[in-house]
């Protein structure tokens, strides 16, 4: 008999394991939270909100004026995502989507906040615009 | 013979379990409606149940099963592309932790919460082609620890409680 090598009980090692349970829950929820922290804390107020339609450039709009852009995407353009811009404050007012997440989501003002619409392929997102050349040769594609 | 029917018909009962699940989770309102995406993952405890009790092929023709199923019935392509990102990462890295027998069925609920999202996410960073989503992944995963602690425990009782012969 090898009394040298034990064996952990049954009990010690259920013990082990919640220990261990513990420390990955509490790990993960530091290290996010810190993460989470670190990106509000060093993210400024945008300027420009960018609409991309399957990956391609849509519409810049400035978020200083307030306007609703019509966001038609789908076969000849049969869906919708009604963005509206009021107060600095970018948000979806209604859409044709199933499931109405991009409406519900709340206004986003902040430089890399986004409003995604997956059914339709949108992304709406608030960026701070680096020179102001590129935002008045933005061209106007919804007339 | 009379082994598999049985092994076979339990499931069948699983998989049309985990669509209720899903089901009874769209009905529950939301929890915190600001940011959209935040479920707790009922079907999940199905999921984990079959892969303690039965194993990890079990669980995984459960999970995909399901997901076929649900594409089918409620949804598209698009739908099923992203439920099997989220399913597959999450199914292998538990059913290897379970291996490895490192953590309780706690932990490894919440590592598969956590993993799901994270499929999800890089799939839809892939599709949308934008990197903006990082920011949305650290507020779902910590929703997605939280739920897994919630799954984990709902599996614990199942895995101790339901008996069949």
């Amino acid at each position: 008999m090898d009394l040298t090598k034990e064996t952990p009980k049954p009990e010690e090692k259920k013990k082990r394991k919640l220990r261990n349970d513990l420390i990955l829950i509490g790990v993960l929820l530091v290290v996010l939270v810190l993460v989470g922290l670190a990106f509000w804390l060093f993210r400024g107020t945008g300027d420009t909100v960018i609409v991309e339609v399957d990956g391609k450039v849509f519409g810049t709009y400035s978020l200083s004026k307030n306007q609703t852009v019509e966001i038609h995407t789908g076969e000849g353009g049969k869906e919708l995502n009604l963005l509206v811009i009021k107060d600095g404050r970018a948000f979806v007012e209604t859409a044709t989507c199933r499931d109405g997440i991009c409406a519900a989501h709340a206004p986003i003002s902040r430089e890399g906040e986004s409003i995604v619409c997956l059914p339709h392929k949108v992304v709406i997102t608030v960026k701070r615009s680096e020179n102001k050349v590129s935002e008045e040769n933005v061209p106007d594609i919804i007339t | 013979m009379k082994k598999r029917t049985q092994k076979l018909a339990l499931l069948g009962l699983f998989t049309a379990i985990a669509m209720v699940l899903a089901y009874v989770e769209v009905l529950l309102p939301p929890l915190f409606s600001a940011v959209p995406g935040i479920k707790l993952g009922l079907p999940n405890i199905i999921i984990i149940f079959v892969l303690y009790r039965m194993g990890i092929k079990e669980a995984a023709a459960v999970s995909l099963v399901r997901m076929v199923a649900v594409a089918l019935l409620f949804g598209n392509p698009m739908t099923f592309a992203y439920s099997l990102a989220g399913g597959v990462l999450s199914l292998a890295t538990m059913a290897i932790l379970r291996k490895l027998d490192f953590f309780s069925i706690i932990g490894v609920s919440v590592t598969g919460g956590v993993l799901h999202n994270v499929g999800q996410i890089l799939l839809a960073m892939f599709v949308l082609r934008t990197a903006e989503l990082g920011y949305y992944l650290i507020v779902l995963s910590i929703t997605g620890t939280i739920a897994g602690i919630f799954i984990g425990l709902c599996g614990w009782l199942a895995v101790k409680r339901v008996k069949w012969s």
